[in-house]
């Protein structure tokens, strides 16, 4: 790295307080977004960085009244381009942790161009993607990640469209980071809202997100009680892929793909299940992950990729440094009487 | 040497070189008025080409020229019909005939003049010897012949060798106006510093045209123009497009703000965007979106950030910007957006120029949703215009839109070079850390403008965005009698900037019986027209409009003195309709052209005399 980008800590340990904002929070009771404010508000101190070095971006949409809701600098923008202003806003001062708060109408539908090119350009972003699976703020139509056959207030037949999965994007746009969570896993969010934060470079959290009056019950299969330990599988850097009610499943890596095993069965133990790498550059297995679902498998929760590549933002600064060392060029006035000049008397 | 016949000295002379998409018609061009530069004159050039890289070879519609008008007086525009056509081949000729005053001497390539060529180029026989160039003083020179001769030696092939052709011309058109070779022999040394080769064939090339220029018989007539009487201090030549990103640059040194452009390449903004992508050793960042919307999008992050952000585009890139426009005017940020005008609608004529983006700079977003409108009127008024509309919308803290056109922004003239310390002062108004008294809505007394808070900054955080805030104190408010508060202020705001701008002026008398308004690029044509008749003891007068919104303060009351107001435009009348709107007490005409093409002097004086005429 040509500079020390390292934002500002914070000289006093800040709390949860100092993040909570004056404003009344207006989402629904029993919205998935309250607990992601929540955690949000706890890593923020446990980040370390000074409060006025935190900022908060949005699009449109119930997510991104997000920024209204923390107190940090925050900009609550247009729909879908919030990742087009948080570039804006990264690259004209790096010292800032910016961080992103959008949904999948907003980042998958009207902004997805935006989103896949700061995934690519690996601009140091941290963008929480609330995905409840619908459009919320408009009041109940279908988003591109709404399952297939779904009934909503534009498809009262049932989607006749094959939804995005957000992993797979991120992925196909040469995503460095990509982790997912559900939103009644406060622990877990925090812990990735952690890791995202030490990211250099673009972090996707795909956010299982609740909407309780138009997709309630939508990541059921995930979420529930009754289903989560058989459905869900938490990712731990450096250990074997373990799962079920009684740790007694696991992930294999086979010729044809992953493949869902029972310890103890077939003489199986935990060495022979596949043991994650978060680190990996070669997304290959990440993609593999981010794309099990259920009955099958379960769906990969966690920090699934967090690959380390050049920055963006890094970048920029590396070309000024360097060009400002090396150009005879240094202020305007010796920009104005470059090249063919003359002079008349 | 051999005497030359007959030297006569000339006021200006306008010169256009012409030929296929791949003839090198941009590189001569500009080598002949560098060289006429350096010469002590005064200039202004003119680029003509077709949208595509390489159009079809031979066809009228593959035809790209450079036009160069230059000479001992102030020159005001890149002119209107040719003394002199340079003509690559038989499409070129038939395209550019039309452009040659009565007694304009044409050199071609006789040996492009092919049967093939010829009927390719739409001609029914050789114009060359069917006696249609009559009156013409034609000078068929065999310009592929002549460059293969004096590269025999050099080893090259024999397409390498044709394409010295352009010099061979050069180096008539240099005997044609006494020009000394040894100016472009060294330009050919600096912009081939690499190739020495070339830069030897070329020279070559060049001698072998002058040395035949000075055998043959027909060329009876040499010419002289002078050096102008230009104001003294150091000259360079300068287009539009990298004044723009000049003034740009400048504007964020004189306020000490980084600059930030948000861009995406589009004709004919694009040299903007390549300019400043050079300068990071001025610490300037180009960050190249992925589409118009993320330009402008991450301009407005940056602007947040505290960077002097900017985002450059042409008319269709201007639309896809609207909707981060008003985002823009509501969080009150400051914000350039250049758009250098294009024939439209939709993709138009990419390459061409028009003025009819003014009122979608004025009104093309949703809501009431004003900024500041400045509009350049020529290649060295770039540079001002866009350090002025830097200036204005960071110390006003409004979104500003600088007008320019494709004709301004590919054309060239001379700029004098300003010392930045005689470049007025940029007071932005950055808000001082643990500024108790600052709140995000909180305006100033004289402009109305809130403060710029910066990220980063202690103890001043705070949140804004696209939703209607409460005055002052910025919380988010969708009360009936704060929005019309609010709207009422960002309109006041852009008014009050009419008491920080010089006020219209008027050249000739104050008051009449007719006044010729322009604005933009027209000024120069116009001027010309408006002088001519004064000269000839025509009773009117000009004013060219800079600044449209706001308008400068005394800009009704100066209309007012006038029975008679024509408004000329490159549109179907926007400007015309919007003093209709803002001033329906006088009496309007208007004389409106959209081909692409710039207004020709004889068609305003017309105009004007047509205008006078009626009752």
């Amino acid at each position: 790295m040509a500079e020390n980008l390292t934002i500002e800590r914070s000289r006093v340990q800040l709390t949860k307080e100092d993040f909570v904002s004056d404003q009344m929070v207006k989402w629904c009771p029993g919205c998935g977004a309250h607990a992601i404010l929540s955690a949000v508000a706890n890593v923020f101190p446990k980040i370390g960085y000074r409060k006025e070095n935190f900022c908060v971006i949005s699009g449109i949409g119930c997510s991104s009244r997000f920024p209204y809701y923390v107190n940090t600098y925050g900009f609550h923008g247009i729909h879908g381009r919030a990742a087009a202003i948080s570039s804006g806003v990264k690259i004209a001062n790096p010292h800032l942790s910016v961080w992103m708060a959008t949904g999948d109408g907003d980042s998958m539908a009207i902004g997805g161009n935006h989103f896949i090119h700061t995934i690519r350009r690996n601009i140091d972003i941290n963008i929480l993607l609330f995905n409840n699976q619908i459009y919320g703020l408009t009041k109940g139509q279908y988003s591109p990640t709404t399952p297939m056959g779904s009934i909503t207030k534009t498809s009262p037949q049932g989607t006749i469209e094959h939804p995005f999965n957000p992993g797979e994007l991120v992925m196909g746009a040469q995503g460095t980071f990509f982790a997912r969570i559900v939103d009644n896993n406060v622990k877990m969010m925090t812990d990735v809202m952690f890791e995202a934060a030490k990211h250099d470079g673009t972090s996707i959290m795909e956010v299982l997100q609740n909407c309780v009056i138009y997709a309630d019950k939508a990541h059921e299969q995930i979420t529930s009680k009754d289903l989560r330990d058989d459905h869900q599988l938490h990712l731990k850097n450096g250990e074997p892929m373990v799962f079920g009610k009684n740790r007694e499943k696991g992930i294999r890596l086979t010729d044809s793909g992953l493949e869902v095993v029972k310890i103890g069965e077939n003489g199986i133990t935990e060495k022979d299940l596949l043991v994650h790498d978060q680190y990996s550059q070669d997304p290959g297995i990440h993609l593999m992950l981010a794309k099990m679902n259920p009955p099958n498998f379960p769906v990969a929760l966690g920090v699934i990729r967090s690959a380390m590549f050049p920055t963006y933002d890094d970048m920029v600064e590396e070309q000024i440094t360097y060009a400002k060392a090396n150009s005879k060029i240094k202020n305007m006035d010796d920009l104005l009487n470059s090249g063919d000049t003359w002079e008349i008397k | 040497m051999t005497k030359k016949n007959n030297v006569v000295e000339k006021e200006t002379i306008v010169i256009k070189f012409v030929g296929d998409s791949g003839d090198g018609m941009q590189l001569t061009g500009t080598l002949f008025s560098d060289a006429a530069a350096i010469a002590g004159n005064d200039l202004a050039t003119f680029p003509d080409f077709p949208a595509e890289v390489r159009a079809p070879q031979n066809t009228v519609a593959g035809v790209s020229g450079f036009q160069v008008h230059f000479g001992k007086v102030k020159i005001k525009t890149s002119g209107d019909l040719c003394d002199v056509i340079v003509a690559m081949n038989p499409a070129s000729l038939k395209a550019n005939l039309k452009w040659a005053k009565p007694a304009a001497t044409i050199i071609v390539d006789a040996d492009a003049f092919e049967d093939k060529a010829i009927e390719k180029a739409g001609y029914t026989s050789n114009p060359l010897k069917d006696g249609s160039l009559k009156k013409i003083n034609l000078i068929d020179a065999p310009l592929t012949t002549l460059a293969r001769e004096s590269l025999k030696d050099s080893g090259m092939d024999i397409k390498s060798m044709d394409k010295s052709k352009n010099m061979v011309a050069l180096g008539i058109v240099n005997y044609l106006f006494n020009r000394d070779l040894d100016t472009t022999f060294k330009l050919f040394d600096k912009k081939f510093k690499k190739k020495p080769t070339l830069a030897e064939a070329n020279k070559k090339a060049l001698q072998a045209g002058y040395n035949y220029a000075d055998t043959i018989e027909a060329i009876k007539t040499t010419y002289v123009v002078p050096a102008a009487k230009l104001e003294k201090g150091r000259y360079r030549n300068i287009t539009g497009n990298v004044a723009v990103a000049w003034g740009l640059i400048a504007a964020a040194e004189k306020s000490g703000r980084q600059l930030f452009l948000g861009s995406y390449p589009i004709t004919p903004a694009t040299e903007i965007l390549m300019e400043l992508a050079i300068h990071k050793s001025l610490g300037v960042k180009v960050f190249q979106a992925e589409d118009e919307i993320a330009g402008i999008c991450s301009a407005i992050g940056a602007s947040f950030s505290g960077a002097l952000a900017a985002t450059t585009t042409s008319g269709p890139g201007l639309s896809l910007k609207s909707e981060a426009l008003g985002l823009a005017v509501i969080t009150e940020l400051p914000l350039v957006v250049v758009n250098v005008q294009r024939g439209g609608p939709s993709t138009g004529l990419p390459t061409k120029s028009e003025q009819s983006d003014l009122m979608q700079a004025l009104f093309g977003r949703n809501g009431e949703a004003p900024l500041i409108v400045i509009a350049a009127s020529s290649p060295s008024d770039c540079f001002y215009s866009a350090y002025e509309a830097a200036k204005l919308s960071m110390e006003h803290m409004t979104p500003a839109i600088l007008l320019t056109e494709g004709a301004l922004g590919l054309g060239s003239e001379l700029l004098r070079i300003p010392k930045m310390s005689d470049m007025p002062a940029i007071k932005p108004p950055v808000v001082a850390a643990n500024d108790k008294e600052y709140q995000p809505y909180k305006r100033d007394d004289k402009t109305l403008a809130r403060k710029w808070a910066l990220p980063g900054t202690e103890g001043l955080r705070h949140r804004i965005g696209g939703l209607e805030k409460e005055n002052i104190s910025g919380s988010v408010s969708m009360n009936p009698a704060n929005h019309q508060l609010m709207t009422d202020l960002r309109e006041a705001k852009v008014e009050k900037i009419a008491d920080f701008i010089p006020k219209q002026e008027i050249i000739g008398d104050k008051k009449g019986d007719l006044l010729v308004v322009g604005w933009g690029s027209t000024f120069g044509v116009i001027n010309m027209a408006v002088q001519e008749l004064q000269t000839e003891g025509v009773k009117v007068s000009q004013t060219h409009f800079h600044y449209i919104s706001p308008f400068p303060k005394n800009t009704e009351e100066l209309l007012s003195k006038f029975k008679k107001i024509l408004v000329c435009e490159l549109n179907a009348g926007q400007l015309v309709n919007y003093f209709r709107m803002k001033f329906p007490k006088n009496t309007y005409t208007q004389f409106n052209k959209v081909q692409g093409l710039p207004f020709v002097v004889s068609e305003i004086k017309e105009k004007i005399i047509q205008t006078l005429k009626e009752k």
